[in-house]
């Protein structure tokens, strides 16, 4: 059963299933383990990365496709949720709608920007994705009267999705009400598709992608047309970002252009596939979860150590809560330097 | 030599700023093996990228069977029933040997039949038929990369020196498996340096020269005369009695 949920693609070591099967855990019962506005927010935000890292991962580790217009597929999911919710009123149709325009929007646009540079070299695809997500940034920021410009759009959301939809009181520390039902919503739907990618990966397209990525006039001599197979990742892939976008809209009730279109985002997401570990799904698991525990309690754990140091010289200054990026860096070269492969691919050789 | 497999007229190939193919006149018969001979250079992996669509002619005609191929894309010709072979052991490493040669079963799922005689021509695939390609050795990597092109009958084989760097006992199984591909029938073109392999398989063959095919005929004729090995290719091998 769980092989066949898995699609046959196991972790490989023991120590990997011990920790997937922890994050799994954590991730399902986060309401009720780590009760509080913030430990469930952080845990939503792990839930929605995974998915946008396993679907550029999809891109990147399995088609070799360098792409940068990833947060722009991720922003257009959540945009279709926040427009349609705006001009369609509060309602699980406008949300529906929302997300599945935007799902749409992302795949038909990523088919063009493919169609148009799959062909010719990597970099003029990276090259091409960068300026289409630079335009339509600045796109989104222009059209204020539609996209409310640099503000954002704060918008409704199904009320049984909200804290004032209450079903009963509060059970191991949890509140039973709307928020608690949006974040199995967000949990439910990121597991699906994290198992829907899992499915493509491990489907014959994904290891002819495997194969295109290894050697592109290999596969395309033993009768594939790569620019087809490039282009169907690069859909697959934005469709998927973009419900990642939908579900972190309705999530935050809130979308602006830093939330979901900055660039900060895109590197964030090489960062989390580069950590996890590229060309497997649970790369982005492992990611995704230490880079926002990171970004969320890097800073909590260092006030925490710098006040314990504190009197002795040199050190308060360094763990200061303020250098929590330098030491964010610091994590990021010697994972590099230590795990090459990433995460996944380290644990994988110790097998 | 009457209804060739192959013909190549006059091809012409350009690789950035170099003259590579400088017209190219080249007769594959069918149903039988030419050898591709010539030293270091001369543009006979060239010749089959450019059959390939790999490199594209830039003057010239390609006929397979009687179809001109060409301006056809290279999954195109592969899908006419071309095998190819590339050097260097052209495999996908990260795949598994059944993921290998599964992708290359053009109709999706190889014949039992015949993958039962592939794993009695080549046994290690068997024994690692669920590894990773990446972790064979070189021999066996080499006689993967052969098998994955011998998966299903294909009108024309074009295999790229599939001896190279090996050891002579697996010299001799790829020999052997050429061999029984060269009894059922099919018509393959060998680039091939090692000059007793050629002579042991070829029916025909073609000798190049900077970019142009310098001598065709029989190879029991070339594998006899020394002196025309020595004037074509610099050999210096013994010659058949």
């Amino acid at each position: 059963m769980i092989v066949k949920l898995l699609s046959g693609d196991l972790p490989r070591s023991t120590v990997l299933a011990v920790i997937l099967g922890l994050v799994f855990i954590a991730l399902a019962f986060a309401p009720f383990l780590f009760p509080g506005v913030r430990s469930v927010d952080t845990a939503a935000r792990i839930c929605v990365f995974i998915v946008l890292v396993a679907s550029y991962d999809l891109m990147l580790g399995y088609g070799g496709i360098v792409s940068f217009a990833h947060t722009m597929f991720f922003g257009m999911g959540a945009y279709g949720v926040a427009l349609s919710s705006t001009n369609m009123g509060r309602g699980w149709d406008a949300m529906l709608t929302g997300s599945l325009t935007g799902a749409l929007a992302a795949a038909a646009l990523a088919f063009l920007i493919g169609l148009f540079s799959l062909r010719v070299r990597a970099i003029f695809f990276a090259m091409i994705t960068l300026a289409v997500a630079s335009a339509v940034a600045v796109l989104v920021s222009q059209l204020s009267s539609i996209t409310g410009g640099e503000d954002g759009l704060t918008y409704l959301i199904p009320r049984e999705l909200t804290p004032a939809f209450r079903f009963g009181d509060s059970f191991l520390g949890a509140n039973l009400n709307g928020r608690l039902l949006a974040y199995y919503l967000v949990f439910s739907g990121a597991l699906l598709l994290f198992l829907i990618l899992l499915r493509v990966v491990n489907s014959p397209f994904g290891r002819v992608l495997q194969a295109i990525r290894e050697n592109d006039f290999r596969a395309e001599a033993v009768g594939f047309r790569v620019v087809a197979y490039r282009t169907g990742a690069t859909c697959i892939s934005a469709a998927v970002a973009a419900l990642a976008g939908s579900l972190y809209a309705i999530w935050l009730r809130y979308v602006g252009p830093d939330t979901v279109l900055s660039f900060d985002i895109m590197i964030d997401i090489l960062l989390m596939v580069v950590i996890g570990g590229m060309g497997t799904m649970y790369g982005a698991v492992i990611g995704a979860t230490l880079l926002v525990l990171a970004q969320n309690y890097l800073q909590g754990i260092m006030g925490t150590a710098s006040r314990a140091v504190e009197g002795l010289p040199i050190l308060p200054d360094l763990l200061d809560p303020d250098r929590w990026l330098l030491w964010l860096g610091v994590l990021f070269v010697l994972s590099i330097y230590f795990f090459p492969t990433g995460v996944v691919g380290r644990l994988r050789m110790q097998r | 030599m009457s209804d060739p497999i192959l013909t190549l007229a006059g091809v012409h190939t350009n690789i950035a700023q170099y003259h590579i193919l400088q017209g190219v006149d080249l007769v594959v018969p069918r149903a039988q093996v030419t050898m591709l001979l010539g030293r270091n250079g001369v543009g006979k992996t060239t010749t089959l990228r450019t059959v390939m669509g790999h490199w594209r002619a830039s003057g010239g005609t390609i006929t397979l069977d009687g179809m001109d191929i060409t301006q056809l894309p290279t999954s195109a010709i592969a899908r006419m029933g071309v095998g190819y072979v590339p050097e260097n052991m052209g495999i996908f490493s990260d795949l598994t040997v059944e993921e290998n040669m599964v992708l290359a079963a053009c109709r999706g799922k190889p014949d039992p039949a015949r993958l039962d005689w592939l794993f009695t021509v080549f046994p290690p695939l068997k024994t690692f038929w669920r590894g990773q390609a990446g972790t064979l050795s070189g021999g066996q990597k080499q006689m993967l990369s052969i098998a994955r092109a011998m998966i299903e009958e294909r009108r024309l084989y074009l295999i790229d020196e599939p001896t190279k760097g090996l050891a002579p006992a697996i010299i001799a199984t790829m020999a052997r498996a050429l061999r029984e591909l060269k009894d059922q029938g099919s018509s393959l073109l060998l680039v091939e340096q090692n000059f007793a392999v050629a002579r042991a398989l070829g029916d025909a063959a073609v000798v190049m020269d900077d970019g142009r095919v310098i001598w065709a005929g029989e190879m029991a004729e070339l594998a006899r005369d020394a002196g025309l090995q020595e004037r074509l290719m610099g050999l210096n091998v013994q010659a058949e009695g």
